[in-house]
């Protein structure tokens, strides 16, 4: 039998599973960069602005970690697109994974696999199949976004680069995610491998920038994400670089054919461990069982805010070198002072994180839906065990949780930067609580997706649509000067600006009842409703 | 003695499909009781009713003297539940799920369960997402078969095991209903379903068709009957209640309706029987009867 046989089938059938969310990713993030780069042109349309606003970027390493520098303050482009550039090119690899650990380890370890590979379907077919999809998506998002950019009235090649760059990175760690998925047996570790190789790729990036050009700029070219800064959209265009990410994504790609050439379907490389014969006293109750499906997430979350904590408390000192030159520093003084400007960072930081810890809890309360589709709550509910007993267990993780990222990221923050800036018992409790604060908003988001659980479990995965929308909010609605009304709609906008601006109680109250609301909604409609 | 099971015009829709369309179940206290349909006939839905994960849209049900929507949770400590198709998580071993699922119903009988894991020939050590569908089932059955539940709700629960397991499974259960537990039986093999249940209810469509002992059951169908003769008979085709009758000279093979038995025997006794086969109706036969109605009537 062909290898690839039935491949073009499996494709269509992957297209026909995902019809409603690989459009949903296309276009939030055509949105992203188009709508980034509409609203960055009005604000740099002076080519003054625009050298004003390179500067200060490309001298402030932690605007440099996070994103990189502005290549080219010269060109519109280069300057509307840098802040996309970084954090949402690493969005891109992130889907790119998922999907691919999705439609290959994912079928596999479902069984779907088997199913259609007793039908005329090849050893080679379904590793075939996932990857011209993922591909195809991101081929899709760049001809789009190039589209859009050009009809923005951008250089046409500088779109182009700049498009194939998310490209690239799309399909390198569709590449990377290929084979993470022939190594271990489950999805979820299979996407945690890839999510912590982009994890890593990231930070290599992040210390090659930081430095500017007297930093270790050679460690760009250890990171997917540092080729693709090489290509210089706008500011240049170095086509060659992009030889680098196919030829890295080609040998990714052969070796998980060869590593699908080699083993059985459903089993990984690495060994399956023998687990205990008998349960330990902890895994008694809900909560027990709750704990052993989502420690291992909730240490691997812990152990990314640890790192970004360490990062960003390292480079908020140097945020006061920002601003340059005499007169920026009266200006400075003005505005409230050093301090001023590091509490804007601490606060730009913070609500960064509190995104990230709401991505943790979405995550969190979504496992009581696969767990219900997956038919493992059948078998808990069919106990003594009630339903809001079960729900509990894991919407205590949606809660305790984030306080637990948050309260560590506050904690790393302001250990490292009290103790750089000598002045830990001044800095600590500011960069500690500005952090706490963004807690009630985290769980609006959490009470969303458990609202969503119980009353319309069939959308409980837009709630991920939600917080998109909130970060697009947040991102561009002030460069788009949104009504307030709109604005108000994201619970992040009601979060109290700390450590700069005072502290108001009402609006965290106010989250928290709404949080409390949405929970208890969630729960009793759970109680009620059929189970699926 | 009350009903462990009892259920009268059980009806449950999903949008337009109408699962169960008026399903009547009467199980008694310590009995087998076999729980028979096609695919798609409304068995694995009753059973979630029963077990208060779906709310009946109309009729009346009751288990163990309680309201399976209402009293999940002092309902739950009586009985044991073996899904169909029984998932498991894939980090955790089989001796982890079956421990967790006996505190979980209150409490296991560790010597039983050492004991059923040995007759069923499971290594425990193993991870979830390691097992064959026969072992997650033996996982799910030895939790079960270990509790001390009052009764015991198995929904297909062996359409995994091989033969050998298989005859484990049906002196396990043997030995549940010996010690006074009760047992719904969901199955496909009828052969399983004959050797175990003291009486059987058969569904098609969300509607119980037939109910009652195997017995009486039989008694309402055709016994088989394959005779040879002294000498031709006549007119037995005509007989009232016989049915597929084959006439090849002294031979004959015919079916009867179980109550006409008596006139069919006499006329050929009439005739001179020289050697007689009756066979009386299997499942099988009672099943297929009613199956085949169903497709009849498709058609």
């Amino acid at each position: 039998m062909n290898a690839l046989a039935g491949t073009g089938l499996l494709t269509k059938l992957a297209f026909r599973r995902d019809r409603v969310a690989v459009p949903f990713w296309i276009y939030l993030f055509a949105v992203t960069a188009i709508g980034t780069a509409y609203s960055s042109r009005a604000a740099f349309d002076t080519l003054h602005k625009r050298v004003d606003f390179a500067a200060s970027v490309n001298k402030n390493p932690s605007m440099l970690a996070l994103y990189g520098p502005v290549q080219d303050a010269a060109s519109v482009g280069s300057v509307s697109l840098w802040k996309v550039g970084g954090v949402a090119s690493a969005f891109v690899g992130v889907v790119a994974l998922l999907l691919t650990v999705r439609h290959t380890r994912g079928d596999e370890e479902s069984g779907r696999l088997e199913l259609v590979s007793a039908g005329v379907v090849g050893r080679y077919a379904a590793l075939t199949a996932g990857l011209i999809t993922v591909v195809t998506t991101n081929l899709v998002l760049a001809v789009l976004v190039t589209i859009g950019l050009v009809a923005l009235g951008l250089p046409a090649a500088g779109s182009i680069a700049f498009a194939l760059g998310w490209f690239a990175v799309g399909l390198v760690f569709a590449a990377v995610a290929a084979v993470t998925a022939q190594l271990t047996t489950t999805s979820r570790t299979a996407s945690g491998l890839a999510i912590a190789f982009l994890g890593l790729c990231y930070l290599i990036r992040a210390g090659g920038d930081a430095g500017g050009h007297d930093g270790p700029t050679w460690l760009l070219w250890l990171s997917p994400f540092g080729w693709v800064s090489h290509l210089r959209p706008y500011a240049g265009d170095d086509w060659w670089v992009l030889l680098i990410p196919v030829v890295f994504s080609a040998v990714c790609v052969a070796a998980a054919f060869a590593l699908v050439g080699r083993r059985d379907i459903g089993a990984g490389l690495l060994p399956d461990r023998l687990g205990p014969a008998e349960a330990g006293a902890g895994l008694a109750g809900p909560l027990g069982l709750a704990w052993r499906l989502q420690r291992g997430s909730l240490l691997a979350w812990a152990a990314g805010f640890v790192v970004y904590g360490a990062a960003i408390g390292g480079v908020t000192a140097n945020v006061e070198d920002m601003v340059g030159g005499k007169s920026g520093r009266d200006v400075l003084e003005k505005l409230g002072g050093g301090q001023a400007m590091v509490d804007a960072f601490t606060n730009v930081a913070m609500s960064l994180m509190a995104l990230f810890a709401s991505a943790y809890a979405v995550q969190a309360v979504l496992r009581l839906r696969s767990e219900e589709t997956g038919r493992l709550a059948e078998p808990i509910l069919a106990t003594k065990v009630g339903r809001a007993g079960w729900a509990a267990g894991h919407v205590l993780f949606a809660v305790v949780g984030p306080a637990v990222l948050m309260a560590l990221e506050g904690v790393i923050v302001g250990l490292v930067h009290g103790l750089r800036s000598h002045d830990l018992g001044g800095q600590f409790p500011r960069i500690f609580w500005s952090a706490i604060v963004q807690l009630p908003a985290v769980w609006v988001l959490a009470g969303i997706t458990v609202a969503l659980f119980g009353l319309a479990p069939r959308l409980a995965a837009a709630a991920w649509g939600l917080l998109g929308l909130f970060l697009l909010l947040g991102e561009l609605g002030p460069l788009l000067k949104l009504k307030q009304w709109a604005m108000d709609l994201s619970p992040y906008t009601h979060v109290p600006k700390l450590p700069g601006a005072p502290m108001r109680t009402m609006p965290v109250v106010g989250l928290v009842v709404v949080a409390g609301l949405l929970t208890a909604a969630g729960l009793a409609g759970f109680r009620r409703r059929d189970l699926s | 003695m009350t009903d462990a099971i009892s259920v009268s015009g059980l009806v449950k829709s999903f949008g337009r499909t109408r699962a169960l369309d008026g399903l009547d179940l009467t199980v008694q206290t310590g009995e087998v009781h076999g729980f028979l349909g096609p695919n798609g006939a409304g068995k694995s839905t009753t059973i979630r009713v029963l077990l208060g994960l779906l709310k009946a849209d109309a009729g009346e049900v009751s288990l163990l003297g309680g309201d399976p929507w209402r009293d999940v949770a002092t309902l739950h400590r009586r009985i044991a539940y073996v899904p169909g198709d029984v998932t498991l998580w894939p980090n955790l071993s089989g001796g982890e799920v079956i421990d967790l699922l006996g505190r979980l119903r209150g409490g296991q009988d560790a010597k039983r369960k050492a004991e059923l894991l040995k007759r069923f020939e499971l290594d425990p050590r193993k991870k979830g997402r390691a097992y064959s569908k026969g072992n997650r089932q033996k996982v799910a059955l030895i939790a079960a078969l270990a509790s001390d539940a009052e009764l015991l709700i198995l929904d297909e629960p062996t359409s995994g095991l091989d033969p050998l397991m298989e005859e484990v499974f049906q002196r396990c259960v043997q030995e549940e209903r010996d010690s006074g537990r009760t047992v719904l039986l969901s199955s496909h093999i009828l052969s399983e379903v004959e050797a175990l249940c003291d009486r059987v209810s058969i569904i098609r469509k969300g509607r119980t068709v037939e109910s009652g002992s195997l017995a009486d059951l039989r008694h309402l169908t055709r016994t088989s009957i394959s005779v040879e003769l002294a000498n031709p008979p006549n007119g037995l085709a005509d007989l009232p209640g016989v049915h597929n009758a084959k006439i090849e000279g002294r031979r004959v093979s015919l079916e009867v309706d179980t109550p006409k038995l008596d006139g069919v025997l006499a006329r050929l006794t009439e005739a001179g029987v020289r050697s007689l086969i009756s066979r009386p109706p299997t499942l099988e036969e009672l099943f297929l009867r009613h199956y085949e109605d169903e497709t009849a009537a498709a058609e």
